[in-house]
Order: structure tokens, then C-alpha cells, then sequence
């Protein structure tokens, strides 16, 4: 099997509401555009093309489909969709290349999360007999995952203000962030509650946006980027839907997908952790040390859209790389309440 | 390189208009639970699982798989989610696929599943936003003035789509997980049943279903282990899928590239030079009865023009030299996310020689094929009773 | 010429009462709920499951048995919903919590009518306060409340048995903000000023009506507007007798797919004004406006296409547009 490395990444500026249409086009042509220039790529050269994006999310049926408008996927491309973030679009790429079916592939995500109520929306990722029908809303469920691990000693609500200050700051060199400034934690303390334990600043921000990241074999990668970033583990699991048997204070999915994926020993990672305290149990279930530099782009908290927020994760680990700033990098990506679904991509530079 | 993978377990549920016994989890688990006794393994020995299906406003949840973990064995593994429009049954088929081939996984358990009954898929199809004229036609209106162009560029008689709702209506009812079962249907009675969308009548358009198809995947390894212990595997010899967008200025509606150029990308890496003669068994997806005649031509068994000349001499019933849809097809069972799977799976039932009533004598070569979106989702494979 | 214009929004509703049935553990759960009664189910591991799973997150397996459990439980997370959403248990501030009924090994999720904040700790003692008429739903529990210090355990009287329930309703209503793409826009406010615009896509030259925004060959923005005559051929057609939800013409009637004069691209709409036997491939109409006073942002200001009496267009004029 080829080994696989990252050699672009784009990312549309995060929003609290764009002007796009619900099918990401039009967030998606120009990001497209930039990540094709970086790498001297033309479209097509992409032997395969993978989105993740969300019927619901759009509130239609089918939304994807005219997003290959943006491709102008014409001659025909072979292309395919997950019903999921875009990391896992990124995913089925990497499995193509290895394959030997395509030798350069693009994945992408989109989310237009202002077009709905994206609490009420994504009460529908519940069970759809026994918990959707009381419409919990996902911040609320965030919240009683944040009081037992509070309960349990595993974080503070300090802790999570640390991890909030900490991304804003690091998000004042990243463009493309919806969210950052210079805040001390203990001011943040300060402020009320919007579901106790949690407050504002606990939460991702609502927001559109989109993301593109090229994956290529070993073969291709050199040609394309000075600096590839070298995928040594790719990995994703899932947990019970049960929230109720669950133990909320892990993610059994998390730690399984990075043992798996090697996550150990690296310098940087990029944790697609919505909500503060979920930061913090990543860092656990993944074996993260301390010196660890985590979300130097700010992370999901400075900027969720949904769908495209995992898939910026392992796009942000990899520039990380691609810049030589780090050697090695972690990017994640979670799904579903309360960290149901977890992937872990670990990169490396040669 | 690409590894070997086979499909080594087959299971379906039975297709209803509403299977109001069951839950979702219970409609999946059906075909799981039928797919991993077939393949002789249990759920612990599958690595990853990938799911299927169409539009979740279907059923009202938001990415069911996620609270479908438990029922499809897929805690504490991977999970992957497909949604290709209509031919996500396929894409899922082809993703699972992909994770043996790439040597990622041994065994991998495909899902794909539909529970129309829900909701209504005429309401979820038909919402119309707001600046845009409201539907004018219905379900079969999109498709009906392809289906008059296909008419007009080949000069078909008018009877061939009778013809091809008869077949598979006969060929549905010697399938018993057939969703319609119609064995007295006759060219006379489709002729008779109500024009909906002239040119399609009533009893050439398929139904609407609650059903699950699930497919166990293989690595070399698992496939010889299953043929060793005496149970049937179909290898899988090629694999292809195409997208195009739904419109564009010069898009051929009736025989789209992105089909044409998959079929020529299918048969390339299948060896095949001449899929009408190679090919014993073919499930295509034929929501409407003309389709037959347009996927042949578009998947290269016929000339441009020629397809319905197949269908007319009847050669593409069971016993013709290309058996087409022996299941009953889409025409007679529809749980919209699972019919193409549904196609891969009866194909490999084919050259697995375990397709019952609906057999086709001898069969070693068979194409699984399926569609969606505005005719430009592609996928397709083709599976033998051989490997290589 | 380059319009920057800002996109059409609209508001958009999506509901549904979905329908669903329930299969063996559900019905019996839901049949118990309705008798004001609550089951669990027991795990490989001896874990009652309240509510029960389906199918056993360890062993996959379905339950071998339902149980009772509670009627109370004890608070093991929560959180203050001070402003309830939409469909939410409660109209008034609640709690969500996490309740671990007497009996089970895991916890409900429900809500908890405390009345402030200050009242819910975790380890809270709660009750169900069932609803004034039980279905077979997850809302027979209105919600939970604190049992009262040193109040006695209480069960619910007992209703009567009730019917088996093996199906649910499940209303989804969600709200949604529609926005149009900027091409898509500009085209409707031509509509408006009754005028039809189409887009020239810079890289392949072809006009598009209506205007897509991107040219979906060439993945590039179409800025360049085309302002197309009301004219056009009618290259294929379906005549529609069916009735179906929300049809404007009694049937049968003809959709049809029409290329505009200096069009690339055909788009549907109703052709009427002759019998639906004489409409033709090939046939030559012109756009019949509605009353100017009911223009509006949409492209329901054609009423419809009629024949123009031109005649028919040659076959090999739009023979590539099929």
C-alpha cells in the first residue's frame, strides 16, 4: 500500500452567516480555487473527490448534490459523499489512494449551521423513540457531560475558562477564525451561565464555513508540496448511541482511535472539541502530554462550521507540517452528541 | 496494489409497502443477522461497518447510524455513512469494497436501508423552497420527458416499457423478499393500468418499500476460509462510479457520460470486450420500466438506439441471453437506500448460485448497477464466481 | 457586466408527524408507559437498561427480558434550561437532567420542573409526574419533580391494562432561513420586473436560464447577464394525470421542458392553451404572464407557455439539449 500525505489545505472564513446557498457553493469555489493554485494542481488531476456535509443541517433532502456545481464536474468525476464531517470524506480518500484507483484526491466539507436552529436541529442526531421527541438541544447535552466530569474531578470550571482563553488568543493569528481576542480566564469566569455548567464562552460559536484538504500518493506528494505532511495512522470508531449507558466523562471511541492511529507522541494537535470541557477529555482519552501544543489555530471553539470543522482540524494539524512549525501533528475530528463518533489522523514530516 | 475482496454473506429483509412489526434497528438488524449467517461469521468477527441511505428526512433522524450503533454491531468500531442520492446502495457496496481492497480491513459489513413508511418520500421529494416554482409534475415528471426523448431518439415501440414491467413483476414473484408479488401481470394489464405520466403507466413505475439489504465483504483470506467450508463467495472484479452535475447546457439526459464513462471504466478493469456476451445476469436499477432499454445502451450492451431491441426478443428475460433484473428489481421492491445495494447483492447471489427460484442457469459473471440524483450518480460492479 | 447584488432569504418550514412502528422492545416499553408503568431491560452483564436498548451495546444481542424499574431515580448530571426551545417538555425554565431510576445501572434523560436552578444538585431524589392522558410516548412522563424530604415512595395507580402499543407519532417541525445564490437572485428580481435574465458562463460561452451562479460544467462564477425573449421550444414533455399534493391544474395537463430562444439549457413549466394531445416535441410557445399585480420574486409570474403558432422547431435544433 502507498503511503498517503496531505499536500493542501483551504479553509473559507468562518461566519456567523454567510451569504452562501445551503449547498456550500458558493464558500466552496473559492477555496477550491486556492488549494488548486497551491499545489499547481488543475481539476483534473483529482482522480477522486470526496464530500461530507448534512441534509439537515440544509433542512432539504439531497442539499450535496448541487455542490458539484462548484467542481464543475464535467467530464464526469469519480466522486463520492458521506453523510458526515468532511474528515471522514477525507477518510474514504485516503482509502481510494490506497486502493491504487486514484494517485491525487480531494475532500471537502460544508455546513451553513446559521440556516436553522442548531440546538433544535441536532436533537434529531438523537434516538428517535425514547429522546428526540423531547427535542434535547445539543448544548444542553454538552452541559450534563461537562457537570459529571466536573462532579468527578476530571476538570473545573476554571479549567475550561483556561481553555477558552487560551484558544482566543491563539485565534488572533488565524484569519479565518469567527471568534478571538485577548481575554483573561478569569474574567471569562465571571460571566453567566447560558446552560450551568457552561457559558458562552464553553460553546463553539454557531457559524457557516467550508474546507478542502488534497491528499496525494507517495509517488505525487513530492512533485506537489515542499513539504507534505506524511499520514502514519488514520483511524475512527463509534460509541453506543445510548447516552444514558454511556460513561460521558470518556470516549472509549476516542481512545480506541488513538491508540490505534499512534497518537501519542507529537508536538502539535489540532482537537475538534466543540465545548471546552471537551477539550480537556480529549487530551486524556488521546494520552496527550502536557507539552503538547493543542489548537493553535484556535480550534472549533473560534470557529464550528459544521461539517467542515473536523476536516479544518487535520487541514490545520497538516499546515503545521506543510510550514515546518511541527514534526509531527494530530488531527481530530468528532461526530454525534457528546463525542459519539471520533477520528484521529496523526502526520509527520520526512 | 489492490487487494482480492468477495462478498461472502448476503441477507435482505422481506420488502413491504410498511414493515410495521419492526423498528428501524429491527428492520436493519433483519439483513444484518441474515447477511452474517450466510457468511458463517458473527458480529464480532466483522472489522468496520459502512451504511447506507437515502435523504434522513425520510425518517425524520438526523444520521440514524449514529443511534443505530449497537443494533448494527458497530460499537467500538469503525463506522463510516454513505448518502449518494439514489445510488447510495451502490456507493456503499463500492466504500466497503474500498476497505478491503486497500487492505484496511478483513471483513466489512455493508448496511443499507430504507423505511419509507415513516414519512411519505413524495412529501421530502416535494418540498419546495421558497422563489421556486412549485412541483409541477410529481414523482415520475422528472423522468417521464427523458423517457419520451429515449422514445423519440430510437424510435422504440410503444409497448417495450410493458414489456420490461411484465418481466420484472414475473421475476419478482419467484423472489420471496419481493415487495410486490404479481405473477398473473400481463402486457394487456399494464396497457391497462392508468396513465400517470404519459408515456408511464401506473404498473411501470416502482413502489414504495420499507426494506434493508446487508452485504458481509471479505479479504482474500476470508473468502478462501468461506469456500473452503463449502460456502459460495463472489469475488469482486471490478468496481467503478461516476458523477456528473444534475443539469448543465449539452447534459444527454438519456444517456448520460457519467454512466457511459463508468461501464467503459468497469469493463476496462474487468477484462470484459464484450459485456453482452460476458455478462450472465445483470441488476440494473430501473425505477421506471424504459430505463431498461436506456441503461443497456448507456452501459454498452447495445448500440445508441439499440437497447430495446434486447428487451423486445426477449433476451433479457431469465433464459434470454442476457437476464436483466432477475430479482423482480427496482420495479418490484423499492426501500429507496437499499435498492442499489439490493443490486449489488443480487448479483452476487447470481454467480454465488444461490438465487433460488430466480437463477440464472450457470451464471459466472454478473453486473451490479446503480443510479441516482438527476440520472448523474453512478456506481457499478462486477462480480464472478472465480477470482481475477 | 458584474452584479453584486445581496441574495434573496426566505423563510422555510420543514414539519412532518413521522409514524413510527416499534417493534417488540419498544412496544412493550411504550405499552408500559402508558400504564404508567417504566421498563428496563437486562444487559449480558446484568446492567438494567432504563430505558431498555434495543439491542445490548456490548454483546449486541436483544433484551431476554423487560423489568420494572423506578418510578424514582436519582439526579446524576444536570443542567438549567432557562429559556425552553420549541417541543421541549416544558414551557417554563427546567432542568435536563440525567436520572437513574431505582433498579437500573444507567440514566434517562428527561426533565426535571424544579422551579429554580437552586432547587437541582446532583443526587436529587425525583418522581415522574405523569401526563394527564398516557399514549405509549416517551412525553407520558411529563417530567420529573423532586420527591419532597421524607416523602414515602409512591406509585402511580395503576391503570387498567392497556391496548398494546406498536406505533408512535413524531411531529419534526424545524425552521430554516432559504437564501438564494446570486445568480439565482438576480434572476428572480428580473422576474419581478418581468423580465427574464439568464448568465453567460465566462469559460464555455453557454447561457443558462435560470441563472445557476457557477456554470456546473466549468465550476466558475457566471457573472456575465443575458437578458433572454419570453419565446422558446418545447423539447420534451410529460403529460401528468396523476392528482398529487399541492397541484395547481387539474390534470392532465403537460409539463414540459423548455428552451428559451438563445437559451443552452431547458427549464420546466406548464404548457397550456391547447389540448394536452396536441402538444408536440419540437413545438414553438410564448410565455403568458400573470397579471402584472401579482408579480413577485418567482418564476409563478408566467402562468404558463402557450403555442405560439409558429412553426414546429426542427428536430436536430434541439435535438442535443435532450
Amino acid at each position: 500500500m502507498t503511503d498517503v500525505a496531505v499536500v493542501g489545505f483551504a479553509q473559507a472564513p468562518c461566519v456567523r452567516r454567510s451569504d452562501s446557498t445551503t449547498s456550500g457553493v458558493e464558500m466552496l469555489v473559492p477555496i477550491f480555487a486556492e488549494v488548486l493554485a497551491s499545489t499547481g494542481l488543475a481539476k483534473g488531476d483529482i482522480g477522486f473527490w470526496c464530500s461530507g456535509s448534512s441534509d439537515y443541517l440544509a433542512g432539504r433532502a439531497f442539499s450535496f448534490v448541487q455542490a458539484v456545481d462548484a467542481i464543475g464536474a464535467f467530464p464526469p468525476i469519480m466522486e463520492s459523499h458521506v453523510e458526515m464531517d468532511g474528515a471522514w470524506a477525507l477518510y474514504e480518500a485516503w482509502v481510494k489512494i490506497r486502493t491504487g484507483d486514484a494517485d491525487v484526491a480531494l475532500a471537502y466539507g460544508f455546513g451553513k449551521s446559521s440556516a436553522g436552529d442548531l440546538r433544535r436541529v441536532l436533537a434529531l442526531q438523537l434516538d428517535p423513540y425514547l429522546l428526540a421527541p423531547l427535542w434535547p438541544d445539543s448544548v444542553s447535552i454538552a452541559a450534563l457531560q461537562a457537570r459529571l466530569g466536573i462532579d468527578a474531578g476530571l476538570w473545573s470550571e476554571k479549567e475550561m475558562a483556561e481553555v477558552a482563553a487560551r484558544s482566543r488568543a491563539a485565534a488572533v493569528s488565524n484569519p479565518r477564525a469567527q471568534v478571538s481576542g485577548e481575554i483573561s480566564a478569569e474574567e471569562l469566569g465571571t460571566r453567566p451561565y447560558i446552560a450551568e455548567p457552561l457559558r458562552a464562552h464553553d460553546c463553539a460559536p454557531v457559524g457557516d464555513g467550508a474546507a478542502v484538504v488534497i491528499l496525494a500518493s507517495a509517488e505525487r506528494a513530492p512533485g506537489l508540496c515542499a513539504r507534505p505532511a506524511w499520514i502514519t495512522g488514520f483511524e475512527h470508531r463509534i460509541d453506543s448511541g445510548s447516552l444514558g449507558a454511556r460513561d460521558l466523562t470518556t470516549a472509549p471511541s476516542a481512545v480506541a482511535a488513538g491508540r490505534a492511529a499512534g497518537a501519542g507522541a507529537v508536538d502539535v494537535a489540532e482537537l475538534h472539541a466543540p465545548f471546552t470541557h471537551q477539550e480537556i477529555l480529549l487530551r486524556e482519552a488521546l494520552g496527550l502530554a502536557g507539552s503538547v501544543r493543542v489548537n493553535p489555530s484556535g480550534g472549533a471553539l473560534c470557529g464550528n462550521p459544521m461539517f467542515a470543522a473536523g476536516l479544518a482540524r487535520i487541514g490545520e494539524a497538516a499546515r503545521q507540517i506543510m510550514t515546518g512549525r511541527a514534526g509531527r501533528a494530530l488531527g481530530h475530528a468528532t461526530g454525534g452528541p457528546a463525542l459519539q463518533q471520533n477520528l484521529v489522523c496523526v502526520l509527520e514530516a520526512r | 496494489m489492490k487487494q482480492q475482496a468477495a462478498v461472502i454473506g448476503v441477507g435482505q429483509t422481506r420488502h413491504r409497502a410498511r414493515r410495521a412489526d419492526v423498528s428501524i434497528a429491527g428492520l436493519c438488524r433483519e439483513a444484518v443477522d441474515r447477511a452474517i449467517a450466510d457468511a458463517g461469521v458473527g458480529l464480532a468477527d466483522i472489522d468496520a461497518v459502512v451504511v447506507g441511505k437515502a435523504p434522513d428526512l425520510f425518517e425524520g433522524v438526523m444520521m440514524p447510524e449514529l443511534y443505530l450503533a449497537d443494533a448494527l454491531g458497530a460499537t467500538g468500531k469503525p463506522l463510516l455513512r454513505v448518502h449518494t442520492a439514489g445510488s447510495v446502495g451502490g456507493a456503499t457496496a463500492l466504500v466497503a469494497a474500498s476497505l478491503v481492497q486497500a487492505g484496511v480491513h478483513r471483513r466489512v459489513l455493508a448496511v443499507a436501508f430504507e423505511k419509507q413508511s415513516e414519512s411519505n418520500a413524495m412529501w421530502a421529494l416535494s418540498i419546495t423552497p421558497p422563489f421556486s416554482m412549485p412541483v409541477l409534475a410529481g414523482a415520475g415528471g422528472y423522468f417521464a420527458p427523458h423517457i419520451r426523448a429515449y422514445i423519440r431518439r430510437s424510435g422504440a415501440p410503444e409497448h417495450i416499457g410493458a414489456m420490461v414491467a411484465v418481466k420484472d413483476r414475473r421475476n419478482g414473484s419467484l423472489n420471496p423478499y419481493a415487495h410486490l408479488q404479481q405473477p398473473d401481470i400481463t402486457l394487456e394489464s399494464v396497457r391497462s393500468s392508468p396513465m400517470l405520466w404519459d408515456p408511464v403507466r401506473y404498473d411501470e413505475t416502482c413502489p414504495s418499500s420499507d426494506g434493508a439489504c446487508a452485504v458481509v465483504l471479505g479479504d482474500q483470506a476470508a473468502a478462501a476460509a468461506a469456500e473452503a467450508a463449502g460456502r459460495p463467495v463472489a469475488w469482486i472484479r471490478a468496481t467503478s462510479m461516476r458523477t456528473e452535475p444534475t443539469m448543465f447546457a449539452g447534459k444527454d439526459h438519456v444517456n448520460p457520460r457519467a454512466g457511459a464513462d463508468a461501464a467503459a471504466a468497469l469493463w476496462r478493469q474487468a477484462g470484459i470486450t464484450d459485456p453482452a456476451g460476458e455478462i450472465d445476469a445483470a441488476e440494473i436499477y430501473v425505477p421506471f420500466s424504459w430505463f431498461e432499454p436506456m441503461w443497456l445502451e448507456n452501459l454498452g450492451f447495445a448500440a445508441p438506439g439499440e437497447g430495446w431491441r434486447l428487451t423486445a426478443a426477449g433476451e433479457t428475460e431469465i433464459g434470454g441471453s442476457l437476464p436483466v433484473n432477475p430479482s423482480g428489481g427496482v420495479l418490484s421492491s423499492n426501500p429507496i437506500g437499499a435498492s442499489g445495494l439490493l443490486r449489488f447483492a443480487e448479483a452476487a447471489l447470481q454467480v454465488m448460485g444461490k438465487a433460488g427460484a430466480h437463477q440464472v442457469a450457470g451464471a459466472r459473471t454478473a453486473l451490479g448497477h446503480a443510479y441516482g440524483g438527476g440520472s448523474q450518480y453512478f456506481s457499478m460492479w462486477v462480480v464472478s464466481s472465480t477470482p481475477g | 457586466m458584474t452584479y453584486v447584488t445581496q441574495p434573496l432569504r426566505a423563510p422555510l418550514d420543514i414539519g412532518f408527524d413521522y409514524t413510527r412502528s416499534l417493534g417488540p422492545t419498544l412496544s412493550q416499553f411504550m405499552t408500559a408507559l402508558a400504564g404508567r408503568r417504566i421498563l428496563g431491560s437486562r444487559g449480558a452483564d446484568g446492567t438494567v437498561h432504563a430505558p431498555p436498548f434495543e439491542y445490548d451495546p456490548v454483546t449486541f444481542a436483544p433484551p431476554a427480558e423487560l423489568v420494572e424499574v423506578g418510578p424514582e431515580g436519582i439526579v446524576t448530571s444536570w443542567t438549567w434550561m432557562a429559556q425552553p426551545l420549541e417541543g421541549q417538555p416544558l414551557p417554563h425554565p427546567f432542568a435536563w437532567a440525567l436520572i437513574r431510576l431505582d433498579g437500573a445501572g444507567t440514566a434517562m434523560l428527561h426533565a426535571v420542573d424544579a422551579g429554580s436552578a437552586a432547587a437541582m444538585r446532583t443526587g436529587l431524589r425525583v418522581r415522574p409526574r405523569w401526563a394527564a392522558s398516557t399514549t405509549g410516548s416517551i412525553r407520558d412522563i411529563a417530567c420529573f419533580v423532586p420527591c419532597a424530604p421524607g416523602e414515602p415512595g409512591q406509585h402511580a395507580p395503576q391503570e387498567h391494562a392497556p391496548q398494546p402499543v406498536t406505533m408512535m407519532t413524531s411531529p419534526v417541525l424545524l425552521h430554516y432561513e432559504h437564501t438564494a445564490s446570486p445568480g439565482e437572485s438576480s434572476y428572480l428580481r428580473g422576474l419581478a420586473a418581468g423580465r427574464l435574465l439568464g448568465q453567460r458562463c465566462p469559460a464555455c460561452g453557454k447561457v443558462y436560464f435560470p441563472s445557476r451562479g457557477v456554470c456546473p460544467a466549468d465550476g466558475v462564477p457566471a457573472t456575465d447577464e443575458v437578458e433572454l425573449p419570453h419565446t422558446g421550444t418545447v423539447t420534451t414533455f410529460c403529460v401528468v394525470n396523476v392528482p398529487f399534493p399541492g397541484q395547481r391544474v387539474t390534470p392532465p395537463y403537460v409539463a414540459g421542458a423548455i428552451l428559451l430562444d438563445g437559451a443552452d439549457i431547458t427549464f420546466q413549466h406548464l404548457i397550456l392553451g391547447c389540448p394536452a394531445s396536441e402538444v408536440r416535441m419540437g413545438m414553438r410557445v410564448r410565455a403568458v404572464w400573470k397579471p402584472r399585480a401579482e408579480w413577485g420574486t418567482t418564476a409563478e409570474n408566467i402562468d404558463h407557455f402557450r403555442p405560439s403558432g409558429e412553426p414546429d422547431a426542427p428536430y436536430d435544433s434541439y435535438a442535443r439539449h435532450l
